[in-house]
C-alpha cells in the first residue's frame, strides 16, 4: 500500500514539477532575453513579473479556440496533445535522483528514443492538418529535421551507454560516480546537444516555425490552448533535452554536499539557460544546410565515435 | 568621347530636325524627340552613343493639358509628355527625352525591350496617366487597385474625397473589390506551365501581412518543394498619392510629405526636394546651411542602416541584433529632438534653409555619440559580419552582376556592392559634400554578403562626415537672405512695408516659384532620390515626379530570387533595404 501511494505521489510532484518548471520558463526565457537584449521584459506582474506566468495561462485559456473550416479537424485537434504528451511521458524514465523516479525501466534510453520519435507526429500533422500552405511547408521541414536528427541523437547517446553496459538511465549515472561521461564521450555529448536543439526546434534551428519566413509555421492556424500546448511543450522538451544531458553525460543527481535532487536541478538549469543563450545568440541557417551539417558532419562524427569509443573498450578488455 | 555634347549627337543621328532642345534650370540636356523616333533614339542612346546611356533613370509622364503657358521655352504641342531620364555612369552625365503625345488616349511603343526596368516604369505611367505602351508584357495598374476608376494624375483627377462624391462600399461592390484581390496566375503575368505527369507548382502568397516583407507587400511565388521558379512582386499598398499632393500642396507645406517617403530617412528626403526647390528659385544657401544639412542627412542615414543591420539580422533568424541597433537608433535620435524637436519625420528642412538654428549643447549630443557608436559597431562585427551562420546565409545569395544592376537602375548601396565605385555625394557634390573626406565603400560580390558590408562601412563612413560638421561648423545664418526662402527671415519686416507684404504672402499663400524645370537627385539612405520639379509660375507645382530607390529594387527581387529558396528570397528582401513607402509613395 505505501508502495502504490509512493509511486503515486513521484508521479504527482513528477508532472507537477516538470509543468511549472515548463510554465515558469516561459517568463525565466523572457526575462533573461531581456537581460541579454538590452530590456526589461515581463516586470509588472507580481514580484520580479513572476506572476506572468499566470496572466499568460489566463490569456491563453480564455482565447477564442478557433478551429479552421478548411482543417481537417479530428488530427487538428489532436497534435498539440501528442507533443505534450510524449514528452511528459518520457519525464516517467528520468532518474531525479536514485530514488525519485517514476518507472525504473531497464530500457530506459530506447524508451526517451521512441517517445521522441512519436513526438514528431505532432509537429508534421500539425502542419499537415492545418491545410495552410505556411504550415505545410513548416511541416514538411519538421518531419525531414527531426527524423534527420534523431539517427545521430541516437547514435550519440550509445557512446555513453555502451560504457555504462546498460540501456537503464539509473546505472548511467552511477556508472558515473568516478568520471563524467563529458570528458570520455565529449563529442556524443555535443552531438546530443546539438540534435537535442534541432529535436525541440528551438532557434538556431527553429526552421519548423521560422518567423520571417514561415510566419509561425506548423502551428501557424493555432490558437488558444491548442497552440498553448505546443508552446509549453516545447518548454518541457528543453526540459527534458537538458534533463537528459544531465543525467548522460553530467552525472545526473551525483555531486558533493547538496542534496541529490539539487543537484540535479542545478544542472538542468544551466542547460536550459545555455539554450535559452544560444535563441538570443544565434541566427538560423538554411534548411538545405541544416540537412547537409547533419548528415555530412554530425553523422560520420557521430558513428566515428561510436566506432573509437568500442575500440578503445575492446582494447581496454 | 566625342566633343559635341549629347543633343548635338542625336541631332547628328536623327537630322533633319526632329529633336527640339529645351532650356531647364538642372543643366540636363533635354530634347522632345517625336513619338515614333523615340524608341529609336532610346535605343541610340543606350548602344551606339559613346557616352552610353546605360541606366533607366526615371520614366515618367506629364498632364501637359492645363499648363497655363508661362513655362519657358518652346514645347511641341501635346495633350500629354512621357519622359525618359537617362543616366550614363561612364560619362556622369545624364540626358532627358520627351515625347508630346495627343489625344486623351495616347500611346507609345514601350521601351521594355531596351531596359527591364522600363516595365514597372510603364506600368505607372499607365496607372497614373493612362498612357498606353505598345508591346509592354503585361500592361495592369500597379499602384492603384485593379477595380480603380481614372487614371489619378491626371489633371482632372479629383485630388481629394471632398471633391468626390460620398464614400459608399455596398455588398456587391465589395464582392467585386474581394474578387479583384484573388489570386490568378493569368492576371500576374505567370503562366500554369505544365510539368511532368501528376505534379504540379504550388503557388505561395507571401504577405501582405508577413513579418519578412517589413510592410505591406505582396510576392507571389510558384514553388517547386521549397525552391522559388517563379515570383511576382505586387506593390501599392503603401500608394498614398504623394505626387499629387504635390500639386496641391504650397511649395513649403509640402516639405512633410517628403519626409513620409522614405520614412527612415527623415531630412535626407526633405533635401532632395528643397534642393530641386532652391534649384528653381535661384536660391544659395550659407555655407552653415549647408553643413547643417549634410550633419543631418548622416545622422539619419546612420539611423537608418542601423535599423536595417537590426531587421537584416532578423530576418536571418536573429533575435538580438534589433534591440541593440535600435537602442543606438534612439541615441541618434536623441540629437535629432534635440536639434529638430521630431524624431522620424522632423520635416526641418526649409526652402532657403534649415527651421531654427542649432541649438546650445548640440554639439556635447553629438560627440557622445561619436565616442560611444565605434565600440558597438566593432561588437556588431563579431555577432553578425563574423558570424559563420550569418555567412553561410548571405553569401553568394542574391547575387546580380554589376550589367544587371545597371540595366534594372538599382542604385545606392545595392550597386556599390556590385563593385561599382558611385557615390552621389562624391560624383556630384551637393550641399557641400565637395569639401568633407569620406570613402565610398564598395564590395565586388554584389551578393546579400557584399550588400550589408557595403552599408556596415556606410556607417562609419556617415560618422566621418558627421565628425567633420562638428569639428567645422561655419558661423552664420540659418536661412538664406534670399526672399523667396519661406518662411523669410524677419529681419527687415518691421522697417518697410513691402518686405512685410512679401513676408505676409510668403507665410500665408507660400512662395510663388518662377517657371522652370529642375530634378535633383541626391544620395539618399536606400539609393538615388529624386524630385523632379516643374512649376508654372504658381504657388504649387505643376508637376511633382519623385524618383525612389526603391521601386527599382523591387522589381529586380524575382530577378534575384529566382532558383533560390524561401528563406533566401528573406535573406534578400531584408539585404535590399527598402522601405514599401519609398516604393510607392
Amino acid at each position: 500500500m505505501s508502495e502504490a501511494l509512493r509511486s503515486i505521489i513521484i508521479i504527482l510532484s513528477v508532472i507537477g514539477g516538470v509543468m511549472t518548471i515548463a510554465a515558469g520558463l516561459i517568463w525565466v526565457e523572457r526575462r533573461l532575453l531581456a537581460l541579454w537584449q538590452d530590456r526589461y521584459g515581463p516586470n509588472r506582474v507580481g514580484a520580479f513579473g513572476l506572476l506572468q506566468v499566470l496572466a499568460d495561462m489566463i490569456k491563453v485559456l480564455t482565447k477564442e479556440d478557433w478551429i479552421p473550416p478548411f482543417a481537417d479537424k479530428s488530427v487538428f485537434f489532436l497534435t498539440p496533445a501528442i507533443i505534450a504528451i510524449t514528452t511528459l511521458l518520457t519525464f516517467a524514465v528520468i532518474p531525479f535522483t536514485s530514488t525519485i523516479l517514476v518507472a525504473d525501466l531497464n530500457i530506459g534510453v530506447l524508451f526517451f528514443l521512441a517517445m521522441s520519435s512519436l513526438g514528431v507526429y505532432s509537429v508534421t500533422l500539425a502542419g499537415w492538418a492545418s491545410a495552410s500552405k505556411y504550415s505545410l511547408l513548416g511541416g514538411l521541414r519538421a518531419a525531414a529535421q527531426m527524423i534527420s536528427y534523431e539517427v545521430f541523437m541516437g547514435l550519440s547517446l550509445m557512446g555513453a551507454v555502451m560504457l555504462a553496459g546498460s540501456f537503464d538511465l539509473r546505472v548511467i549515472v552511477e556508472a558515473q560516480r568516478g568520471l563524467w561521461y563529458v570528458v570520455p564521450q565529449f563529442a556524443g555529448f555535443v552531438i546530443f546537444f546539438i540534435a537535442g536543439v534541432a529535436e525541440t526546434h528551438r532557434l538556431p534551428f527553429d526552421l519548423p516555425e521560422a518567423e520571417s519566413e514561415l510566419v509561425a509555421g506548423y502551428h501557424s492556424e493555432y490558437s488558444g490552448m491548442k497552440f498553448g500546448m505546443f508552446f509549453v511543450g516545447e518548454y518541457i522538451g528543453i526540459t527534458l533535452i537538458s534533463a537528459l544531458i544531465t543525467v548522460l553525460f553530467f552525472g545526473g543527481w551525483l555531486g558533493p554536499v547538496l542534496p541529490p535532487v539539487v543537484w540535479f536541478l542545478i544542472k538542468t538549469f544551466f542547460f536550459i539557460g545555455f539554450f535559452i543563450l544560444l535563441r538570443a545568440a544565434l541566427p538560423r541557417p538554411r534548411y538545405d544546410q541544416l540537412m547537409a551539417l547533419g548528415w555530412k558532419v554530425l553523422l560520420p562524427v557521430s558513428l566515428l565515435n561510436l566506432a573509437v569509443t568500442g575500440g578503445i573498450m575492446l582494447a581496454g578488455r | 568621347m566625342s566633343d559635341k555634347t549629347v543633343l548635338e549627337e542625336l541631332q547628328g543621328r536623327f537630322a533633319p530636325g526632329p529633336v527640339l532642345p529645351q532650356k531647364t534650370l538642372d543643366g540636363i540636356p533635354t530634347a522632345w524627340v517625336p513619338a515614333e523616333k523615340c524608341h529609336d533614339a532610346l535605343k541610340y542612346l543606350k548602344y551606339e552613343s559613346p557616352r552610353r546611356f546605360r541606366m533607366l533613370y526615371d520614366l515618367t509622364a506629364i498632364d501637359e493639358r492645363a499648363r497655363t503657358g508661362k513655362t519657358p521655352g518652346q514645347r511641341p504641342d501635346g495633350d500629354f509628355s512621357v519622359v525618359y531620364h537617362l543616366l550614363s555612369y561612364d560619362s556622369n552625365e545624364d540626358v532627358r527625352l520627351k515625347v508630346a503625345l495627343k489625344g486623351d488616349r495616347p500611346s507609345l511603343r514601350s521601351a521594355v525591350d531596351i531596359w527591364p526596368a522600363a516595365n514597372w516604369y510603364e506600368r505607372e505611367v499607365w496607372d497614373m496617366f493612362g498612357i498606353g505602351f505598345e508591346g509592354h508584357p503585361h500592361l495592369r495598374r500597379i499602384l492603384m487597385p485593379p477595380t480603380w476608376e481614372g487614371h489619378p494624375l491626371r489633371k482632372d483627377h479629383p485630388a481629394r474625397a471632398t471633391e468626390m462624391g460620398p464614400f459608399r462600399l455596398p455588398e456587391e461592390k465589395m464582392e467585386e473589390e474581394q474578387k479583384a484581390l484573388q489570386f490568378r496566375p493569368e492576371d500576374w503575368g505567370m503562366k500554369r506551365k505544365p510539368r511532368a505527369e501528376g505534379t504540379d507548382y504550388m503557388f505561395l502568397n507571401l504577405g501582405p501581412h508577413h513579418p519578412g516583407t517589413h510592410g505591406l507587400l505582396r510576392i507571389v511565388l510558384e514553388l517547386d518543394g521549397e525552391e522559388i521558379s517563379d515570383a511576382v512582386v505586387e506593390i501599392g499598398f503603401h500608394h498614398r498619392g504623394a505626387e499629387k499632393m504635390g500639386e496641391r500642396q504650397s511649395w513649403h507645406t509640402y516639405i512633410p510629405y517628403t519626409d513620409r517617403i522614405d520614412y527612415l530617412g527623415g531630412v535626407i528626403n526633405n533635401l532632395a526636394y528643397v534642393l530641386a526647390v532652391e534649384r528653381l528659385a535661384g536660391i544659395e544657401v550659407p555655407e552653415r546651411v549647408q553643413v547643417i544639412r549634410v550633419m543631418l542627412t548622416e545622422l539619419f542615414r546612420i539611423e537608418s542602416h542601423l535599423v536595417w543591420y537590426g531587421t537584416f539580422a532578423q530576418d536571418l533568424g536573429g533575435l538580438s541584433p534589433v534591440f541593440y541597433t535600435f537602442n543606438d537608433r534612439e541615441r541618434v535620435f536623441a540629437i535629432i529632438e534635440a536639434v529638430c524637436g521630431g524624431r522620424m519625420h522632423p520635416s526641418w528642412f526649409r526652402i532657403g534653409g534649415v527651421a531654427q538654428d542649432l541649438p546650445r549643447g548640440w554639439d556635447k549630443l553629438v560627440r557622445e555619440f561619436l565616442d560611444y557608436l565605434p565600440g558597438r559597431l566593432a561588437e556588431y562585427d563579431n555577432m553578425i559580419m563574423k558570424n559563420r551562420l550569418y555567412k553561410m546565409r548571405t553569401k553568394g545569395v542574391g547575387r546580380i552582376t554589376l550589367d544587371e544592376a545597371i540595366e534594372w537602375g538599382i542604385t545606392g548601396p545595392n550597386l556599390r556592392a556590385c563593385g561599382l565605385e558611385w557615390d552621389f555625394r562624391k560624383k556630384r557634390p551637393y550641399s557641400g559634400y565637395g569639401q568633407f573626406e569620406f570613402e565610398i565603400p564598395t564590395a565586388a560580390d554584389g551578393d546579400c554578403y557584399s550588400r550589408a558590408a557595403v552599408r556596415v562601412e556606410e556607417i562609419r563612413q556617415s560618422m566621418r562626415i558627421v565628425e567633420q560638421c562638428l569639428n567645422n561648423m561655419p558661423p552664420g545664418h540659418h536661412k538664406s537672405e534670399h526672399p523667396l526662402a519661406t518662411p523669410p527671415l524677419k529681419g527687415h519686416t518691421m522697417h518697410d512695408i513691402e518686405t512685410l507684404i512679401d513676408h505676409f504672402l510668403g507665410v500665408s499663400w507660400g512662395p510663388v516659384i518662377p517657371p522652370g524645370e529642375v530634378s535633383f537627385g541626391i544620395e539618399a539612405a536606400k539609393g538615388n532620390n529624386s524630385y523632379y520639379l516643374i512649376s508654372d509660375g504658381n504657388t504649387v507645382s505643376y508637376r511633382t515626379r519623385i524618383r525612389t530607390p526603391s521601386f527599382p529594387h523591387m522589381q529586380a527581387i524575382p530577378m534575384m530570387c529566382r532558383g533560390l529558396m524561401i528563406p533566401d528570397l528573406i535573406a534578400i528582401l531584408g539585404s535590399i533595404d527598402f522601405i514599401l513607402a519609398d516604393v510607392d509613395r
